[in-house]
């Protein structure tokens, strides 16, 4: 394309999306390398903590050189890998038990006037609004107070809890795109309320399921405040134990268990950014 | 129906507690200093601003009144740095042809979903004496020794930037996509100068989202606990590290609740004042679909 054809054409009634408009790109000039530093900032604090994993030399704060040595370590720690599999234990029933609950409430909640549920979306929505820290004490003064002992259960019934909302808005916003005629026709066809949800509804939802289960996923696996207070001396989750390890001194270790988290965080979000565009291709004109 | 059982959960899980903490911050420190014990008083509260002496007398005490000052003021100036990164950001993107931009914002995302611990706690390598910024400066020859830059105010500012941008960037970049940059080339057309667009054209158009993300920044670096807690090296305590205080090495369980408490009054009062703006924008919708 010839740097004419690129520029927009006066005159011409423009389509209601707009001619490629390349005249802005120039209009703030510096925008672009600050937006490219931002970025690289943005992304600072994850490169160092991958590239010190590599990193030879036992304090993970001065570089002396590449090795693997600290992965094989990683894999072979017994307390590294209790913490794991009780991360993803909490994360997997977490995501499984919000999903199901932040569907049914959307899905309710869609069909309901407004007036009716808005406490309902005001309590679903409370996990974003209220500080962590607020939230991580009063769940801990909670199971105090009704003397449950902390522990792997404990720290799964609050993951559950701030998961919900991050399960549900994806789901609702998936709604938000359907049509109603939809549902009309299934009715029209005869189909009963239970088969027009099994049937019509869930498959429709699915993406939006998919994409709220990844969410809530990562979101309970990056938890650390709620689940260093209510997560009790035997149920270390992996974040609680990379804080308590940095709280010594920061090893390549802690950096490659670090890596490892980036990494799965990063593959779920993918998926997730994946499920998102089929959807919108599949929903939106 | 098919809310109940959610609105139910919530309402146990969360809703149960904030009235338990409530209820904590109204009672007596426990004989141990774990948990709680009658008799209902209002010492907590007191305690946030008075120091009772030995003699039962209340003196004015201010540091509380001074963990409160900072959390807000450094709330306030990682605000400020985070809209100042923001809006290049935000334009810059809603300025690229539509096809490139989902693939942007998602870059902007990915951070924001990783883990804010480790993304945290890269600063002290980060950070340190020995670490990529002074080997950079000193071998560059800008300085001759190392800067300490760990364990300071501007440490933790630095990683509550790093962990808040996103919460900046993005509303703004939802009020920048909606606003049509023809606007901007119509004023150009009629003589104005570029400074003048980004003023007096842009930044009006994309005030929600400013107005949005202050809002997502502000209300909760206020509560923040791991940057000063890790990057500020309990040099200064922010509410968040106070309230953690308590509930572990000091145990006064009645007092940490009554800060968890003003901090939440604070938190609901913010998100009142500041909610139909954001709702307006989308911008919390948009970060989650």
């Amino acid at each position: 394309m010839t740097p004419a054809a690129s520029r927009p054409i006066r005159g011409r009634p423009s389509g209601r999306r707009g001619p490629r408009r390349r005249v802005d790109l120039r209009a703030f000039p510096g925008f672009a390398p600050a937006a490219w530093v931002v970025l690289a900032f943005l992304y600072l604090p994850l490169v160092v903590v991958v590239v010190y994993s590599f990193n030879a030399n036992r304090v993970a704060t001065q570089w002396d050189g590449f090795s693997l040595e600290w992965y094989s370590r990683v894999f072979a720690d017994a307390d590294i890998r209790r913490a794991t599999v009780n991360s993803l234990r909490v994360a997997a029933v977490a995501t499984v038990v919000s999903v199901v609950l932040a569907a049914g409430a959307a899905v309710a909640l869609q069909r309901l006037g407004r007036l009716g549920n808005r406490y309902a979306l005001v309590i679903i929505g409370a996990p974003l609004v209220v500080p962590e820290i607020v939230l991580a004490v009063a769940t801990l003064a909670m199971f105090v107070a009704v003397d449950v002992p902390l522990g792997l259960l404990t720290v799964t019934l609050a993951h559950i809890a701030f998961c919900v909302p991050f399960a549900f808005l994806p789901i609702r916003a998936r709604l938000a795109d359907m049509e109603q005629a939809t549902f009309d026709a299934a009715a029209d066809l005869g189909a009963d309320e239970w088969r027009i949800l099994r049937r019509v509804t869930v498959p429709l939802l699915l993406p939006g399921i998919v994409s709220g289960a990844l969410l809530a996923f990562i979101i309970s696996l990056d938890d650390f405040l709620i689940s260093f207070f209510v997560a009790g001396p035997g149920a270390t989750l992996l974040p609680v134990y990379i804080y308590g390890q940095i709280r010594n001194a920061i090893t390549p270790a802690v950096n490659a268990v670090s890596t490892l988290l980036l990494l799965l965080t990063v593959v779920v979000l993918t998926a997730a950014f994946l499920v998102g565009r089929t959807r919108s291709r599949k929903v939106l004109p | 129906m098919l809310a109940l059982p959610a609105v139910a959960y919530l309402t146990v899980l969360i809703g149960v507690p904030v009235a338990v903490i409530v209820g904590y911050s109204l009672l007596s420190r426990a004989r141990f200093g774990v948990g709680v014990t009658p008799p209902v008083t209002a010492e907590a509260y007191v305690r946030l601003l008075f120091e009772r002496r030995l003699d039962g007398t209340l003196a004015v005490d201010t540091t509380y009144l001074q963990v409160i000052w900072t959390s807000v003021s450094l709330a306030a100036v990682t605000t400020v740095v985070c809209l100042v990164l923001s809006v290049p950001v935000a334009v810059w993107i809603a300025t690229r042809p539509p096809s490139w931009r989902p693939l942007l914002v998602f870059l902007v995302t990915i951070p924001f979903w990783t883990n804010q611990l480790v993304r945290t706690y890269a600063f002290l390598i980060v950070l340190n004496d020995t670490g990529p910024v002074n080997v950079a400066l000193t071998g560059s020859g800008i300085v001759d020794e190392p800067l300490s830059l760990l364990y300071t105010d501007t440490a933790t500012v630095v990683g509550m930037v790093a962990a808040f941008l996103p919460f900046m960037i993005l509303p703004i970049y939802a009020s920048a996509e909606r606003f049509d940059f023809r606007l901007a080339e119509a004023a150009y057309d009629l003589g104005a100068r570029r400074i003048t667009v980004l003023r007096r054209i842009v930044l009006p158009a994309i005030r929600p989202g400013i107005v949005a993300g202050t809002a997502l920044v502000l209300i909760p670096a206020v509560g923040a606990f791991l940057q000063p807690d890790l990057l500020g090296g309990g040099t200064t305590l922010m509410i968040g590290n106070v309230i953690q205080q308590q509930f572990t090495a000091s145990r006064n369980w009645p007092f940490g609740a009554a800060l968890a408490v003003l901090l939440l009054v604070l938190t609901l009062v913010a998100v009142l004042l500041i909610s139909r703006p954001i709702r307006r924008t989308g911008a919390v919708t948009r970060l989650l679909r």
